[in-house]
């Protein structure tokens, strides 16, 4: 295989991660490390600083659409990024002591997480929380363009929101994701925001927290030029086609298939990593 | 009527701030295709094995590498340079909310923006290797 063809190949695979990733609301990260791991055989460093570099393209592309909109909570995802940062470094850090196998275990066990969450969410009614102390002088109480005009809400449970979110940036910079279904799930339970806040505030969210370990991983030579451009800009292409066939579209169906094909990685990065076949 | 003024400022830096993420991911992009055509142009070999990790060289890990390797119209040099381009957009961003948060005199938010920077050039420039 000459190198056009490699290229081509991962290409054409990074797009499909892509697309993927943007119906399920997973992110391409998740699908394209076991892809590049499982079927194309990279080190799971290379695959690692490639995915990174994929997820913060596909993250600041959308949150660029949702800011205008006015839907991100801007001073929560700022104040946030404190943890998600922190922990992406800290993830960085980890990354150069574990070994490739536990890496990979880790990993199947995020995904598993990752495609359990995107089958079960949905919005849910959370109107009227009381106002909270902290969040109150941190100045988060924010609005969104709801169907009735413009609705307030209230934000709670900073304290254990902030320690989720550091965990979500360890798992970022460990495993090259965006970690978005933890960051959610920072958001939306224990913080209580409006399911549409807190998905496009957590997208705001993963720019930052991959260039933080981004910037480490290019510094380690984990990111190769010849396996990134087919890999970024796939997966670019691929959520942009992604995002357009979810406007509409009922993905129900297909966000169970693809579920489980995520599923089916999972199972497959676990026993690689055990097996020592990474 | 201050409160109306609140919200067209927050807007006004929503609508900058989504400008600039676009932009910085476009411009990436763009960088990372042209590096892609030339390296493909002039480089058809066996691929590089990826299955051991190497490493790779210090033109394509240093900032000022890569911008030697970009200047001199290589493939991979300008790939890089398009990486960095993406890398450095977030970053961006927050440097525009601290700038956005000082002009609305929001001190707290200033701090915190100041701590994401430091963390962000911190992992940029802080020398990992």
């Amino acid at each position: 295989m000459n190198t056009v063809e490699f290229t081509a190949l991962v290409g054409v695979g990074s797009l499909l991660a892509g697309f993927l990733g943007a119906l399920t609301g997973l992110g391409g990260g998740v699908v394209i490390v076991p892809l590049l791991a499982l079927v194309f055989h990279v080190d799971l460093k290379y695959a690692i600083g490639a995915a990174l570099v994929s997820v913060i393209a596909t993250s600041s592309g959308a949150a660029a659409a949702y800011v205008k909109e006015g839907f991100s909570n801007i001073r929560v995802g700022m104040f946030l990024e404190i943890a998600t940062t922190i922990g992406a470094l800290a993830g960085a850090a980890l990354a150069l002591y574990l070994h490739a196998s536990v890496i990979a275990v880790i990993f199947g066990v995020v995904l598993i997480y990752s495609a359990y969450t995107s089958l079960r969410h949905g919005p849910r009614a959370l109107a009227n929380q009381p106002p909270d102390r902290i969040a109150t002088w941190l100045r988060m109480d924010g609005t969104f363009p709801g169907e009735h005009g413009l609705e307030s809400y209230h934000v709670r449970g900073v304290p254990l929101g902030f320690a989720i979110m550091f965990v979500a940036g360890v798992l970022s910079g460990l495993l090259g994701i965006g970690s978005g279904a933890v960051k959610v799930l920072a958001m939306d339970k224990a913080m209580k925001l409006p399911f549409k806040v807190s998905t496009t505030t957590s997208n705001f969210m993963i720019g930052v927290t991959a260039a933080a370990s981004a910037g480490i991983y290019l510094s380690r030579g984990y990111i190769d030029p010849g396996l990134a451009m087919p890999v970024m800009l796939g997966v670019l292409l691929g959520s942009l086609a992604g995002a357009r066939v979810l406007v509409g579209a009922n993905v129900q169906v297909l966000r169970y298939v693809f579920s489980g094909v995520i599923g089916v990685l999972a199972i497959e990065m676990i026993y690689s990593g055990i097996t020592g076949r990474l | 009527m201050s409160e109306v003024t609140i919200q067209r400022s927050d807007q006004k830096m929503d609508e900058i701030m989504g400008s600039l993420l676009r932009t910085g991911v476009v411009l990436a992009a763009a960088i990372v295709l042209l590096g892609g055509v030339v390296y493909l142009s002039r480089h058809r070999v066996p691929v590089t094995n990826y299955r051991i990790f190497a490493g790779e060289p210090a033109e394509f890990r240093t900032i000022s590498g890569i911008f030697h390797e970009a200047l001199a119209f290589h493939g991979r040099g300008l790939i890089q340079l398009g990486l960095l381009v993406l890398i450095a957009t977030p970053v961006a961003r927050v440097a525009f909310s601290f700038f956005a948060f000082l002009y609305e005199r929001d001190w707290t938010y200033v701090v915190v923006t100041v701590l994401v920077l430091g963390l962000l050039i911190y992992s940029l420039f802080g020398g990992h290797a």
